[in-house]
């Protein structure tokens, strides 16, 4: 069984311990954020530079996981080892599943902010 | 408190999360920013991610570690699960404690809570030692630890204390007496460690200093008796005062020894005290005693004399008695400016 989306739970307990608009001001941020860390991957995938293409992956895992989306934080994962491995041959799949990944991240926090 | 993070969705949770303790935040966005921050204002905390572009959190830390300014604000990293390698050589710079993401806010309260009371309970412990202990004693005591025992040192002792202090605190109320001691000894403390000396030791009208001790002196013999010079000096000062207001005046003795002694902490684990033994401090004593006798307020022995090296002049009293020791004492008196006449 594939992990959802959105791990409900990690946001829910975010919210309990501040509160709904918080989590809906931090889901804003994220969505804001993330498009310009995707372009960073792919910037830095075109121009060979793994040490941004680490950095932008990284922050792209640390954020998928703290809102919960842990199936893209597993991913953003794996591409940050590969930046990390210096060598990004092969890398340019993942990004563009990455980018489909996120697609899904953001319906489903929008119809979270919807729901709560 | 401030708090370093490139990426804003963290900025936000970790704001959230300190607001939440109390804490007013300032932001930095990476290190060069962070630093700069740093140096215009003071922090009693900084929370660093590891991982920024340009200068990362390991070199922040290593920046702020070689600054005397800053190397005592505690710091804590902050990284992913998978950093732990980094996390270590965090620590082993300097940092305090560290946080993984994704944060969690109870464990950010405990951490921070108790990096800020170690912080203070050192600060405290600092200001608690200085009190007790001259700063040199204190630095040391805090740079190595606490232990018993001492190591052999050239250091030259003195004694002084006030001539007929017990008549003296008989005609007056205690609080007279206590407030007169206390501007005695900021006069005797002024003089001392004005020239490098450490008062490790008052007792009643009483005190005893070290000259090469804890902080080494290779002239501690010429700065015990220029120190004694002041003390006299000041007292004579503080005399006029006194004799202007029609209030008692003081007379007092000092005694100088120079040689080998035991420098150390003496007493118990529990109790103990920074001080100086060996034949010098008891010579010192005596020498202090007998200046009634001799009608010189300062007295020295003869390696005293010559630690002087002829820097000062002094008058040879030849042979003397001196209680606990078998053999004669050679005794040197340092002349003084004439002082208001006592009896």
């Amino acid at each position: 069984m594939t992990d959802p989306t959105i791990d409900p739970g990690t946001l829910e307990a975010l919210a309990s311990t501040t509160d709904a608009q918080f989590v809906h001001e931090l889901i804003d941020t994220f969505l804001d954020d993330a498009p310009s860390l995707l372009e960073n991957l792919e910037t830095a995938l075109s121009a060979g530079d793994a040490e941004t293409f680490r950095r932008a992956a990284h922050s792209l895992k640390s954020n998928g996981a703290s809102l919960g989306a842990m199936p893209f934080s597993t991913s953003a994962k794996a591409l940050e080892m590969i930046g990390k491995s210096g060598d990004l041959t092969g890398a340019a799949d993942k990004v563009e599943q990455l980018q489909a990944e996120f697609k899904e991240v953001m319906k489903a926090l929008r119809d979270y902010k919807d729901e709560t | 408190m401030l708090v370093v993070d490139d990426n804003k969705v963290n900025r936000l949770l970790l704001a959230r999360g300190l607001q939440e303790l109390g804490h007013s935040i300032t932001f930095a966005e990476n290190g060069r920013e962070a630093l700069d921050t740093m140096r215009r204002e003071s922090f009693d905390l900084v929370v660093l991610d590891i991982m920024m572009p340009e200068l990362d959190g390991y070199q922040v830390l290593e920046k702020i570690m070689m600054d005397s300014d800053l190397r005592d604000i505690p710091v804590i990293v902050v990284s992913a699960m998978d950093e732990l390698d980094s996390v270590v050589k965090c620590i082993e710079m300097g940092a305090e404690d560290y946080l993984s993401k994704p944060l969690n806010p109870v464990l950010l309260k405990a951490r921070i809570g108790a990096c800020l009371e170690k912080k203070w309970l050192r600060d405290q412990q600092r200001e608690l030692i200085s009190k007790f202990a001259t700063s040199e004693v204190a630095e040391d005591l805090l740079a190595t630890g606490f232990s018993l025992g001492g190591k052999y040192v050239e250091a030259s002792a003195m004694f002084s204390d006030i001539r007929g202090f017990t008549t003296i605190s008989e005609s007056q109320s205690p609080e007279d007496t206590i407030e007169l001691l206390n501007t005695y000894y900021t006069l005797m403390f002024d003089a001392i460690t004005g020239h490098e000396g450490v008062v490790n030791q008052i007792v009643g009208d009483g005190l005893m200093a070290i000259f090469g001790a804890p902080a080494s002196n290779p002239d501690h013999a010429t700065c015990a008796v220029q120190a004694a010079l002041e003390m006299v000096e000041l007292v004579d000062l503080f005399n006029q005062e006194q004799a202007g207001q029609g209030k008692l005046q003081l007379q007092i003795g000092v005694g100088v020894a120079t040689g080998q002694v035991i420098a150390g902490y003496t007493g118990t684990q529990n109790r103990a005290t920074y001080t100086c033994v060996g034949d010098a401090v008891n010579v010192a004593a005596r020498l202090e005693a007998h200046t009634k006798s001799a009608g010189h307020p300062i007295l020295i022995d003869e390696n005293t004399h010559l630690g002087l090296n002829g820097i000062i002049t002094d008058d040879d009293l030849g042979l003397v008695d001196i209680k606990g020791k078998t053999d004669k004492v050679r005794v040197f008196a340092i002349p003084v400016p004439s002082i208001t006449a006592s009896n």
